[in-house]
């Protein structure tokens, strides 16, 4: 995929699933269905025994009579039981006795695919928001210290080399064991994320003041400048529009390297808390190989994980070229 | 006139009570003659190795200074004791002394050593060797870890000659069940390390980097080769002093291998490769799966049920504490919200999903594993919302038309509960809290912090609110558990280091901790020990939950192999590991 949007809606599409999770999770991704610990994905059956096809899909599972029967899937219905809403619409659900867990449940029974998603939000969200900030600073910075140059450009580009000195895992991990406990998890990760994020500006700005420092030397900007405009003006019109591709190419990288640093963090159990789930936290479930052997299906967000990943390095990929081509037209 | 009974599986006893002098005597001799232990059990076949897991590699291989696991599992294959506790029995039974006698006020103790031991050098073992070694234990300046096992009443032991075979030990002070004392206190050769402790440096002495022939101990192996980050290779110990029943010199093993593996998932894969012939701990999930594949795999896994290992979750009650934890202290000091929580956590959740049905639900602090001091007449009240609801009523709080609970005040219950990362046994225990009491209306929050972050909060700042936590005991006797129990022990989790008892309860738990452990009756020490378990099951300032269960992994074959709940559970009796059929070995 030479173009790059193909990969774009596929990161596109990855975003739409999780913002959906409310309707499409059939369960409260926190409900734990203590009855159903490391269950398999739920078998969905069209053909029955006596080998009927149905047109409505359906599950087996056993009636309060001990004997199985088949309950079927309802689409677009309200959810019951113990899902988070229960006056919401979901997109699909089974009446009780009978669940339906496309990807399983975890150790404690709750269900992956709802977990999957909702977890989604936080992991996709927190490497997209830390992202927003370290390319908001980073692209701020970068303009102003290859713009003006000088003992501008030194300071800031001084201040860069200590923040990519910093041992950031570290110094999470410390900024993490400083919050107040009480801090619900929702605003921890928060903490961390704007830290991830603010940590992080320094690379994008090195590479934006490289793009300024050029532009500033360019015909255009002289002229602009001759013509009464101010540092300010000139920054805006003429230096941010030239960085804007290659903060668009840093954005499609640190998207997936801070997606991954949440993880990272849930993963050492010290991301988002219990019973919020991120991808993190599931694949820190996979610590044990016998889980991973023998529960294959808790391998799930790895996956999407991997998919998303791959999504979002094919998409700087295509940037990256696009820009290079640009470069070479102009 | 008090008489103990030790029971030993070997033994063909005498228990000899009285003389005419008022010293009561016990008396355990091995049978036939005083030099060498005759042990029980199977008789086996010399020859062969073994190779068991080690999660890193030991720091030292002195026994004094040893604190960490690693290194002590090694340590112990290569030294002895005076009198040792027996991991399967739980009781003592004679080492390097082979009998003693304790005078009537149980101040004074005499041991027989056995005759004609040596070291691993060939070195003879006498009295002058028993006297430095409890000289260096006891130096200050050499901080041995198990010094102030030694101290009773803030004095030391007093260890005397009395001649080459016999000493004396005078205690400051009575202390029940004095006899454990001995037990893990390495028995140290004087004419290697005499020298090296008088010019300050014994602390420093057996470091990892000495010479394998310099490291000269009592035990059934000494050290062969030691290979950083890969293995620790023990060599059979030719002078050792313990024989079977048909008098063949153990140990059986030629040698005996600590293979580093630092992980778990490794280890499992290793043992089902046959690389590895044993694992000394495996956790519930990857039991699981040992158990399930063990039919067609070349290994045995034992699960040996409740250790002495327990989980439980208590509140921080310190005064003073952070203001924002003082405002729930009300809630915390209420006996009845303590009560009302415990009533609403399901156990049997807590042992089917975090540990797969591996654990056993516990409601007092002393483990079913711990079989000679557990109190089996403490209550075990079912899960109920209902009764935990009324308990909490009746304490002022009630529920409001969301479901969320409040107290007197209005406030809504919250509170946080500290557990240490990584640990996904204890993580997964405090989301099944965490729903339970949110049935109930409470909310709880997660906090998962690193280890040594979450007892730096326990035990120095008190900035913590709940914390779920773990003790492992080293022994069954409740006198190394005098620093949590007594109000002012500095591991008396809930409000350490009290100057006086905050409640009368914990002046009355005070007291029969005193008591029993000067008390040298043991059916009287029961009865007081059996007291403050109920007032701990009453009061809940730890509120008890599951004990896991022991469950170690062996290759098939291995002749004499009867783990144990006490560490070390699988090696405690490595002299006597023997492989049934020679030709499957290496």
């Amino acid at each position: 995929m030479t173009s790059g949007l193909g990969p774009a809606i596929g990161v596109a599409a990855a975003y739409l699933a999780v913002l959906s999770a409310p309707v499409v999770a059939p369960y409260d991704p926190t409900a734990q269905h203590r009855e159903h610990p490391l269950a398999p994905p739920t078998g969905i059956h069209v053909v029955d025994r006596e080998g009927r096809v149905h047109l409505r899909p359906f599950v087996l599972a056993n009636g309060a009579d001990g004997a199985a029967r088949a309950y079927p899937v309802r689409f677009f219905t309200r959810a019951s039981g113990d899902v988070e809403a229960p006056s919401s619409v979901r997109l699909f659900a089974v009446d009780p006795p009978a669940a339906i867990f496309l990807f399983g449940t975890d150790t404690l029974g709750r269900d992956q695919f709802s977990r999957l998603l909702y977890g989604g939000r936080i992991s996709l969200g927190a490497g997209l928001l830390a992202a927003a900030c370290a390319l908001t600073i980073g692209v701020l910075c970068g303009c102003v210290a290859g713009f003006f140059g000088g003992w501008v450009d030194t300071a800031i580009m001084g201040a860069s080399d200590i923040f990519m000195a910093l041992p950031w895992l570290y110094l999470l991990l410390a900024i993490r064991a400083a919050l107040p406990l009480t801090v619900d998890p929702g605003r921890a990760l928060l903490a961390i994320v704007l830290v991830i994020g603010i940590a992080g500006w320094a690379r994008p700005a090195r590479l934006v003041r490289g793009v300024a420092s050029s532009v500033r030397s360019r015909d255009f900007v002289a002229a602009a400048t001759a013509a009464g405009a101010s540092p300010a003006r000139v920054l805006r019109s003429h230096v941010a529009p030239e960085a804007f591709s290659v903060a668009l190419t840093q954005a499609s990288i640190l998207i997936p390297q801070y997606t991954l640093a949440e993880i990272t963090l849930s993963f050492f159990g010290i991301g988002i808390g219990e019973p919020t789930p991120s991808w993190g936290t599931m694949i820190g479930a996979m610590l044990r190989q016998e889980l991973s052997v023998a529960h294959w299906w808790l391998a799930a967000p790895a996956a999407a994980l991997v998919g998303v990943s791959l999504l979002y390095h094919a998409t700087a990929d295509a940037l990256h070229r696009r820009a290079l081509t640009m470069g070479v037209t102009r | 006139m008090r008489r103990w009974a030790l029971a030993f599986a070997f033994a063909v006893t005498a228990v000899a009570a009285g003389s005419a002098a008022g010293i009561r005597a016990v008396v355990v001799q091995s049978p036939g003659t005083a030099d060498p232990m005759i042990v029980d059990g199977d008789v086996g076949r010399s020859g062969g190795a073994l190779v068991i897991a080690a999660r890193t590699e030991p720091k030292t291989f002195n026994p004094i200074v040893a604190l960490d696991a690693p290194s002590r599992d090694v340590i112990w294959r290569m030294h002895a004791d005076l009198i040792h506790i027996n991991r399967e029995t739980q009781r003592t039974e004679p080492a390097l002394a082979r009998s003693w006698t304790v005078s009537g006020d149980g101040l004074h103790y005499v041991l027989h050593l056995r005759r004609g031991v040596r070291f691993s050098d060939g070195h003879p073992f006498d009295a002058d060797d028993v006297v430095f070694s409890f000289a260096a234990y006891l130096d200050e300046r050499v901080h041995s870890p198990q010094r102030d096992l030694l101290l009773i009443d803030g004095r030391p032991i007093a260890v005397r000659k009395i001649d080459s075979e016999t000493i004396g030990v005078d205690l400051p002070a009575p202390y029940a069940g004095a006899e454990r004392l001995f037990d893990s206190v390495a028995m140290l050769p004087r004419h290697r390390l005499e020298a090296v402790w008088k010019a300050g440096a014994l602390g420093d002495a057996w470091g990892i980097s000495t010479p394998a022939d310099d490291l000269v101990g009592l035990g059934p192996f000494r050290l062969e080769r030691f290979r950083p980050g890969e293995e620790i290779a023990l060599a059979r110990n030719p002078d050792y002093w313990k024989q079977d029943r048909a008098h063949n010199r153990l140990p059986y093993l030629t040698r005996l291998t600590f293979a580093v593996v630092p992980s778990e998932e490794a280890q499992v894969i290793r043992l089902r490769a046959g690389e590895l012939d044993v694992l000394n701990r495996v956790s519930s999930q990857h039991a699981t799966t040992l158990d399930r594949d063990q039919a067609n795999g070349p290994y045995e896994l034992r699960d040996l049920g409740p250790g002495l290992e327990y989980h439980f979750l208590f509140f921080n009650q310190n005064d003073p504490a952070p203001a924002a934890v003082r405002a729930k202290q009300v809630w915390f000091a209420d006996e009845r919200f303590r009560r009302a929580i415990s009533l609403a956590i399901d156990r049997a959740s807590l042992v089917g999903l975090a540990y797969r049905g591996r654990a056993t639900p516990i409601w007092g602090h002393v483990t079913p594993g711990n079989r000679l001091w557990a109190n089996s007449a403490i209550a075990h009240p079912p899960p109920s919302r209902p009764a935990a609801l009324a308990l909490l009523r009746d304490a002022g709080f009630k529920q409001n038309s969301a479901g969320t609970l409040t107290d007197a005040h209005g406030n809504a219950v919250s509170f946080s509960i500290l557990v240490a990362a990584g640990n996904a046994a204890l993580t997964d225990m405090a989301a099944i809290i965490q729903e339970d009491l949110r049935r109930l209306g409470v909310s709880v929050q997660i906090a998962a912090l690193d280890f040594n972050a979450v007892l730096a909060r326990v035990l120095e700042s008190h900035d913590y609110e709940a914390c779920l936590l773990r003790l492992v005991d080293g022994d069954v006797d409740p006198n190394p558990e005098m620093n949590v129990w007594l109000s002012s022990g500095p591991t008396h989790l809930w409000r350490p280091a009290q100057t006086t008892p905050a409640t009368a309860w914990e002046a009355e738990i005070d007291r029969l901790m005193r008591q029993q452990m000067t008390t040298l009756d043991a059916g009287a020490r029961k009865r007081l020990y059996d007291r403050v378990q109920t007032i701990v099951a009453e009061k809940l300032p730890l509120v008890p939950l599951v004990s896991p269960n022991i469950i170690v992994a062996a290759k098939r074959g291995l002749g004499n192999f009867r783990p144990a709940v006490l560490d070390h559970y699988t090696l405690w009796n490595a002299e006597q590991l023997f492989w049934r059929a020679t030709e499957a070995r290496r």
